[in-house]
């Protein structure tokens, strides 16, 4: 699970500060996929880069299981990423060099201590590749991919490390409506069988229906929670 | 070395293409410092040779000690001599000849040592004759006079039998013919000097400076000693200044390759970054690609450099040694490494908040 507490981020603007996120509270359960929506500037993307401890908040709570993210140094952030968060970027983000098997395989060296992991990473691997209908390709490298199988490879890169948490950006906003409703259906059933916490960013409400839960946020602050589970209705206070 | 690998495999042109820069640039740097290392062997074999903890040296008044104008008189080594701590001297006279063959009319430039036989045992004091109508020729001599043993040489206008041919000596390009030393006063008249030694090899643990002070003399060891011969300075002073700009040039061009693709690789960075990287292990990734580049770079270039050496080794004096590949590769290797250490900055300052929302 992963629980945002009271959290607000602010930019420099000038001689003054913008805010992004304006003390928003949020619980995202495990084995379901909550959605966050707004239009363009509502703050969607700070929040996700809040919760993947990419940026600290200047104020709040960002609790992933036990620990509080927010409260991390750099390299402790760093490592929580790699053990307890799994991210999938609006665009694949893969790297050129490595094959679709590789890119799975470099989360386990990530750390430098690789060695101590590989045979379990690389179990996970192919299964992982499989699920996401991928075992084919997967000595492909990136340019030898589709976009969706692009986008596939980094779903399934994002949950090799087996995360309690998965935070995905726009994952269909490079794809037609065909592959993007299959990789929001392929994401919402790794959720399910994985049992991860995942907070999604979404403008595209085309695909709702694979969500477990909405919250709309305008101007940085939490407007609207639908279809909400149960934690998050009670960590946002909405109704 | 994860990513580093496969990076090395993936964009396998461009490596391949600094790697070959890296070798050629090994094997000019190789090929010059084995022409430098042939170059001041041909110099200074003979006084690296000679025996003894220190060299002493004429002090002159003004300027410094230099092997072409030291005489040392006999009353100057009887005072090292008797220097408490002192337990051997050995003078050694050193001039410039000419010497002629029994079977060739032609002359040949030699270095003419004057050497106490049964002084302590050396490379060039092993050619010392038993006696004045003898010469002990290095091995360079011997072949340039096309002589052996038992042979008769003249050497300027006095003529002896060769007693021994020894090893490889030479003193300012010119190879080593060694004399008794009242054979070799005498030829040092001959050729308008005043028949004293040149030097003194000195052993034993005197109080150095105190003694060179008093006695107007420079005591320096073997090595220290070399650039009081003009010849070694000039030439070796230049080649090493082509082998030290050689090492600039080659720290700069890895450097510069591999900021250039550290910054290429920037967006990877970050997405690996974001994805939990640590610092560490993405600088380990970037020197240990650079390392390997340079590792097998390096290694073709003094490759090159031994077979080419070994071939150039008939013709031109080339000193194929650890010193000339070894010691030039690890600089390389270390200069190598700093140029590429630059380009650790993008790595460590590479933001991974830039992987959320970046469109590549």
């Amino acid at each position: 699970m992963i629980r945002l507490d009271d959290v607000t981020l602010t930019y420099p603007d000038g001689d003054s500060r913008t805010t992004a996120v304006d003390h928003v509270s949020l619980s995202a359960p495990d084995g379901v996929v909550t959605g966050i929506t707004g239009p363009s500037g509502s703050g969607k993307s700070s929040l996700l880069a809040v919760a993947a401890t990419l940026i600290r908040p200047d104020s709040g709570h960002v609790w992933i299981d036990d620990v509080d993210a927010a409260a991390l140094t750099r390299n402790e952030a760093t490592a929580l990423r790699r053990t307890e968060i799994g991210i999938v970027f609006q665009q694949s983000n893969l790297v050129p060099a490595l094959t679709a098997r590789e890119q799975l395989l470099v989360m386990a060296e990530l750390g430098g201590d690789g060695h101590r992991r590989r045979a379990a990473v690389r179990r996970r691997a192919d299964e992982l590749l499989d699920a996401v209908g991928l075992a084919q390709h997967a000595r492909k490298r990136p340019a030898q991919l589709s976009g969706g199988q692009r986008q596939r490879v980094a779903i399934a890169r994002a949950l090799v490390n087996e995360p309690s948490v998965l935070l995905v950006d726009e994952p269909t906003s490079a794809l037609d409506q065909e592959r993007g409703a299959a990789i929001m259906a392929l994401i919402a059933q790794l959720t399910h069988e994985q049992c991860t916490a995942t907070l999604l960013v979404t403008h595209d409400l085309g695909h709702r229906g694979t969500l477990d839960g909405l919250v709309t946020l305008v101007d940085g602050g939490i407007t609207d929670v639908a279809h909400p589970p149960a934690a998050l209705l009670e960590a946002t206070g909405a109704h | 070395m994860f990513v580093a690998w496969r990076d090395l495999r993936s964009a396998r042109g461009r490596f391949v293409l600094i790697g070959s820069v890296v070798a050629l640039i090994t094997l000019l740097v190789g090929f010059l410092a084995g022409l430098t290392g042939g170059l001041a062997t041909q110099d200074v074999s003979a006084v690296l040779g000679l025996p003894g903890d220190r060299l002493v040296l004429q002090q002159p008044v003004d300027g410094k000690p230099s092997f072409s104008e030291s005489s040392i008189d006999t009353s100057t080594a009887a005072a090292w001599r008797d220097t408490a701590g002192v337990d051997e001297v050995t003078p050694v006279g050193i001039a410039q000849g000419r010497a002629t063959g029994a079977r060739s009319s032609s002359a040949v430039a030699v270095a003419v040592f004057g050497v106490p036989h049964g002084a302590p045992r050396s490379v060039t004091t092993d050619l010392a004759p038993a006696t004045d109508d003898t010469v002990g020729l290095s091995s360079g001599a011997a072949a340039d006079l096309h002589v052996g043993v038992g042979d008769r040489v003249t050497i300027t206008g006095t003529t002896y039998r060769v007693a021994t041919v020894g090893g490889d000596a030479w003193y300012s390009h010119t190879p080593v013919v060694a004399l008794s030393p009242d054979a070799w006063a005498q030829a040092d008249r001959r050729l308008g000097g005043d028949g004293t030694a040149t030097v003194l090899a000195v052993s034993g643990t005197p109080d150095w400076a105190a003694a060179a002070a008093r006695t107007h003399t420079a005591a320096a060891s073997p090595l220290m000693s070399l650039p009081a011969l003009q010849t070694f300075t000039s030439e070796v002073g230049s080649l090493g200044l082509m082998i030290v700009m050689l090492f600039g040039v080659s720290a700069l061009v890895v450097g510069a390759f591999f900021t250039v693709w550290t910054m290429q690789r920037s967006a990877d960075i970050a997405v690996l970054k974001a994805l939990g990287a640590s610092d560490a292990s993405l600088v380990r990734d970037a020197l240990g690609q650079a390392l390997v580049v340079l590792v097998v770079g390096i290694g073709v270039g003094i490759g090159l450099v031994s077979v080419l050496g070994a071939l150039a080794g008939g013709a031109l004096p080339f000193l194929l040694s650890p010193l000339t590949t070894v010691l030039p590769a690890i600089v390389m290797v270390v200069l190598g490494l700093a140029g590429a250490a630059v380009a650790l900055r993008t790595v460590t300052r590479a933001d991974p908040l830039t992987a959320l929302g970046s469109n590549r």
